[in-house]
């Protein structure tokens, strides 16, 4: 009978996963120790919406600026750009000067894109 | 035979209890030394009274005395929110702040029962990709609240805090590119190891003289991302009453700052290990005091003298830093939101972009000439 040991190295995902779940824990629980601690003492001004007093109008939700959806869109764009260059990055002694040439060419794409989108106002708040 | 090695998990649960508690204990402590950071730059004196029994300590006792007031306050949940999200919302933070805690670099390593034990709770071939990743899984806390909250300011700072955010982790990202393919590694405990050597015969191979561009993007990155003054813009009193915050209370209120203080930190260290060679005294190596070291005591006892001269070394580098974020909360004031996005979007995101093409071509003349 062979006696050979093999150390099976943990899932490196599994610590990552094990402290997601004790943040849950913690933060449903410390939020949950105040609801045994604290006093209820519930009045009529308490349970109206915190809007300086005035009186409430509409509710909250409403359309809001098409800006905030604008800037959402040009971040995954940008953002996936930037995954790709992590990957040459990474590869940038294999890749050698081929490499350099090809992220030249890819930061010309994304610089007349990005040059659009400035031309196009899509990045003016005021 | 199939053995699941018992030195590994022990050693993994006590690295990441000891993430946890740094990262959990930090929310307290700034919150004093800020109050009296702001008070000495204001000309009062700030929190110094509260101690414990009759010892003053510098009125340390302010932050313990802070939880227990949280602890004992009213848990209200506002009728018109949407409850799931609302008290999800605090959770979130908490989770993304104290998960990132586990890819800190607290040191090499060490030797327990003939394993090598990597001094970093989890050590994943995408390096510190892992904390960009789960940082920005923050952003979610925010907006959610926000709109949980079901109230107009809260919502107008939920939708500032995500824009924010989400504009500057494109800079952010960028700007470290250049980090990558200098030191070839997405390894902070690689990347770390080569800033301990020496660059031109008397400066430390620090990141920083490597990317200095690169440095001062970053720097202005974390503190948007972390919504620190000059850019809380999602919770500014003046105009929004406390942004995404104004129907939260008590602990829920508090677990916010819990996880936001815990990624600062965790910002903090990332800076550290990437630009001011992280758990690495300048100019003295952990290799050096290794070799000069071992004869006397052997190797195995150095290393684990030398775990705490890294811990230590790391955790001064840390303080200093967000010495500097608390200077810069109480003397600089608060942007203009377009100002805001232009500085990201107009200024920050071109230079990062030039900046990584500019040192892609000097380090590949350096490489590969």
């Amino acid at each position: 009978m062979e006696h050979s040991v093999h150390y099976i190295g943990m899932n490196p995902y599994l610590p990552i996963l094990l402290i997601l779940i004790f943040g849950l824990a913690l933060g449903l629980g410390v939020s949950g120790v105040s609801l045994f601690l604290g006093p209820k003492k519930p009045n009529q001004h308490k349970l109206e919406v915190y809007e300086c007093g005035l009186p409430i109008t509409s509710t909250a939700e409403r359309r809001f600026s098409i800006k905030f959806y604008l800037t959402a869109i040009l971040f995954i764009l940008f953002d996936i750009e930037t995954i790709f260059m992590y990957l040459w990055s990474v590869a940038f002694d294999y890749l050698g000067w081929f490499g350099i040439v090809e992220i030249g060419i890819f930061v010309a794409t994304l610089a007349i894109g990005y040059i659009y989108v400035l031309k196009r106002g899509a990045l003016r708040w005021d | 035979m199939v053995e699941l090695s018992l030195t590994q998990i022990i050693s993994t649960i006590l690295l990441m209890l000891l993430g946890i508690a740094v990262g959990a204990q930090v929310a307290p402590i700034m919150s004093w030394v800020e109050r009296r950071q702001c008070a000495i730059i204001q000309r009062r004196l700030g929190p110094n009274r509260v101690g414990i029994f009759n010892f003053r300590i510098f009125g340390l006792g302010q932050p313990i005395a802070d939880a227990i007031k949280l602890l004992f306050k009213e848990d209200f949940v506002p009728p018109y929110v949407h409850k799931a999200f609302y008290v999800m919302a605090p959770v979130v933070p908490v989770i993304t702040g104290l998960a990132v805690t586990v890819a800190i670099p607290w040191g090499s390593h060490v030797v327990v029962n003939n394993q090598i034990v990597n001094l970093q709770a989890v050590n994943l071939n995408s390096g510190f990709l892992l904390i960009f990743a789960l940082s920005s899984l923050a952003v979610y806390g925010v907006t959610l609240a926000g709109w949980s909250s079901n109230n107009k300011y809260s919502l107008l700072g939920g939708l500032r805090a995500s824009a924010q955010m989400v504009s500057y982790e494109v800079a952010m990202g960028m700007s470290i590119i250049p980090l990558v393919f200098i030191w070839g590694t997405l390894d902070l405990q690689v990347m770390i190891s080569r800033q301990s050597e020496i660059l031109f015969g008397f400066l430390p191979n620090w990141g920083l003289f490597h990317a200095p561009v690169s440095f001062i993007i970053f720097l202005v990155t974390i503190f948007a991302e972390t919504n620190r003054l000059p850019f809380d813009l999602a919770e500014s009193e003046g105009e929004l009453v406390a942004g995404f915050l104004t129907e939260y209370g008590a602990m829920r209120w508090s677990l916010f700052f819990l996880g936001e203080y815990s990624m600062m930190f965790v910002m903090c260290v990332l800076t550290v290990s990437m630009f001011f060679g992280g758990y690495e005294i300048p100019w003295i190596s952990q290799h050096l005091l290794l070799d000069l070291l071992s004869p006397t005591f052997g190797e195995a006892l150095t290393r684990w003298i030398l775990l705490p001269i890294g811990i230590g070394v790391l955790l001064l580098k840390v303080v200093l830093l967000m010495w500097f974020f608390v200077q810069v909360r109480f003397t600089i004031p608060r942007f203009r939101y377009d100002q805001l996005m232009k500085l990201g979007w107009v200024y920050l995101l071109p230079i990062a972009l030039v900046n990584l093409v500019v040192t892609a071509i000097i380090t590949a003349f350096i490489k590969f000439h």
